[in-house]
């Protein structure tokens, strides 16, 4: 496996797939029994690598005796960075996570979302290429996980590297150019979010005589009808307005024409061999424009 | 930055730790009051004592080795306090897997601690040990054989049996390696006195016994030291009744200045211990 640099990089899986495994053999809190890997061109474990990598652990607690801005403080001289620079790093991750009005409160009267706020302060210090996040909005409000969201998209804009494991899909989705999936220390695929994507059709909400569909087929893709509902997976795009036009010639009536795509719990489920809620892992959703952001329609397939 | 720097950083931040904690204000607080009344006690057994000269400079000076006994208890409870919970709630509460993540070496975190903890720990020994004699000697004109040497002895001691439950807290919880190197303690200690008892009835078995438990923790070593560096003079022993200081090696109140390679095995022994540590430390799952 490997992660581009400058990539939003997602790493999925099942409970006890090794996520959080892989994430210490990168940083080298856990030794390989075997195999190897390197983390920004050096062997795993690498202690100078270390100076250019930030982490959020997934379980963590910073020393409850000391202020959000002494921890930082702390983290600036683990990581090695020049004092001059102390002062206006610890500055930039308070006002990035919002912890700039608790800046010298003891982290013990913090809450957990608080404390993850402050974990992803901590990982951002001395702008680093490499930010591994282990589930970074567990704790988070859905405000928090907006923040977090800008906050990834203004690491992308700045070239920094995101490995980003997660369980939230959607997070995931928004937010990821890329992901991994691993089941059972093994990974099972990787695929850019274009990849995943691209088995892409359209939902066609159709009324009017039940054979307006019939014997459109082949030349559109994989037709299928659910109640209303017509979809079209993988149409290419320029088919989609003839085969609009074909439907009204037998008569239908379209009320509505909506993209749709593959989500990725589908194809997470899919590739981990476990059947989706609801239709099958081709069954689509349509898409709201943004992706993963939309809601389906009524009757939509996967409801 | 070297990992000299890395272990300093840890350090600091141990200190730091007890300051904030307010564990560095108790022991200034308990030395105090202490030698207030380690004063108080002794000007008034100077006081209402029935007899004068030798004789009660030599009980003086008994109940003088039996507060340095408690003084180094005190010492040993704070160590295996203070050490047992250094490493082992840091893992388990995912603290150390933030700091690990930077470039810092596990057994710079180890050694760290252990430097930033024996640093409060010798000062007080020292600070305490030192206004403790003074003021038994204001209080009584009393001064046993070495002073100045009794509280380093009892420092170092401390420092073996910090040592000691800073490796268990790499890998045990901190009430079982807090329990573990209090029994281990107490056993050094009556391991050392069956070996006193064997020097001085020429017992090869208690000898054997002895040694063996000063190999194994020679935390009693540095006691003897301690106890020895206090012994009154062979003038206080031989005005109090005794016949020779002979006769004295069989008050459980004596001690055994340690040979050098004694002290040399105590700190072999300490370094060893770290270096078990350390490999106990990398080989654990964060």
């Amino acid at each position: 496996m490997t992660v581009p640099r400058g990539e939003v990089f997602g790493f999925l899986g099942p409970n006890g797939a090794g996520k959080t495994t892989s994430v210490k053999l990168l940083l080298g809190l856990s030794a390989p029994t075997s195999g190897s890997g390197s983390v920004l061109g050096a062997p795993l474990g690498d202690v100078a690598a270390r100076r250019r990598v930030g982490y959020l652990p997934e379980l963590f607690r910073y020393q409850g005796w000391m202020t959000a801005r002494e921890v930082l403080g702390l983290h600036c001289e683990l990581a090695r960075l020049p004092r001059a620079d102390w002062g206006r790093e610890i500055g930039d991750a308070l006002r990035l996570v919002g912890l700039a009005e608790r800046a010298d409160d003891r982290t013990q009267t913090f809450s957990k979302g608080m404390q993850q706020r402050l974990g992803l302060g901590v990982a951002l210090l001395g702008r680093p290429e490499l930010v591994i996040l282990d589930e970074p909005t567990s704790a988070l409000d859905p405000v928090g996980r907006q923040d977090v969201r800008r906050l990834l998209a203004e690491l992308r804009d700045r070239g920094t590297t995101v490995f980003l494991n997660s369980h939230l899909l959607t997070e995931v989705e928004r937010v990821c150019d890329r992901v991994a999936v691993v089941d059972r220390g093994r990974v099972v695929a990787q695929l850019s979010m274009a990849e995943l994507t691209a088995d892409r059709g359209v939902g066609i909400r159709v009324t009017g005589p039940a054979d307006a569909s019939e014997g459109i087929d082949g030349r559109y893709g994989r037709v299928r009808r659910e109640g209303e509902w017509l979809y079209a997976d993988g149409i290419a795009d320029a088919d989609v307005p003839a085969l609009v036009a074909a439907l009204v010639a037998r008569g239908g009536e379209i009320h509505a024409v909506i993209p749709t795509r593959q989500t990725l719990e589908e194809r997470f489920l899919s590739l981990l061999g476990a059947a989706p809620d609801s239709g099958g892992p081709d069954a689509g959703r349509p898409d709201a424009g943004e992706p993963g952001a939309g809601s389906p329609p009524a009757g939509g397939a996967t409801g | 930055m070297s990992s000299f720097g890395s272990i300093l950083i840890v350090a600091r931040l141990t200190l730091r730790e007890a300051i904030r904690r307010r564990l560095l204000w108790a022991l200034v607080g308990l030395t105090v009051l202490i030698v207030a009344l380690t004063w108080w006690a002794f000007s008034r057994i100077a006081e209402v004592s029935p007899v004068r000269g030798s004789i009660q400079e030599l009980g003086v000076s008994q109940v003088l080795v039996m507060l340095a006994f408690m003084f180094s208890f005190v010492l040993a409870m704070t160590a295996v306090f203070a050490a047992s919970p250094a490493i082992g709630p840091d893992i388990e509460n995912g603290l150390l897997l933030a700091v690990l993540a930077r470039p810092i070496r596990r057994i710079d975190v180890l050694l760290g601690r252990w430097l930033g903890l024996a640093s409060v720990l010798v000062a007080y020994a020292l600070v305490a040990g030192y206004l403790e004699l003074g003021a038994v000697v204001v209080a009584t004109g009393y001064l046993p054989t070495d002073p100045i040497l009794a509280p380093p002895y009892l420092a170092a001691e401390s420092l073996v049996l910090l040592t000691l439950a800073l490796v268990f807290s790499t890998r045990i919880s901190s009430v079982a390696g807090g329990a573990i190197a209090v029994v281990g303690y107490g056993l050094a200690w009556m391991a050392g006195f069956a070996g006193g008892i064997g020097e001085a009835f020429h017992s090869d078995v208690l000898r054997t016994a002895g040694t063996i438990g000063r190999i194994v923790l020679p935390s009693n070593v540095l006691w003897q030291g301690a106890a020895a560096a206090l012994t009154p003079s062979a003038d206080v022993l031989g005005g109090g009744g005794l016949a020779s200081p002979e006769l004295y090696k069989f008050s459980p109140f004596s001690g055994v200045s340690p040979s050098i390679e004694w002290l040399a095995w105590c700190a072999i022994w300490i370094v060893g211990a770290l270096a078990v540590g350390a490999w106990l430390l990398r080989t654990r799952e964060l």
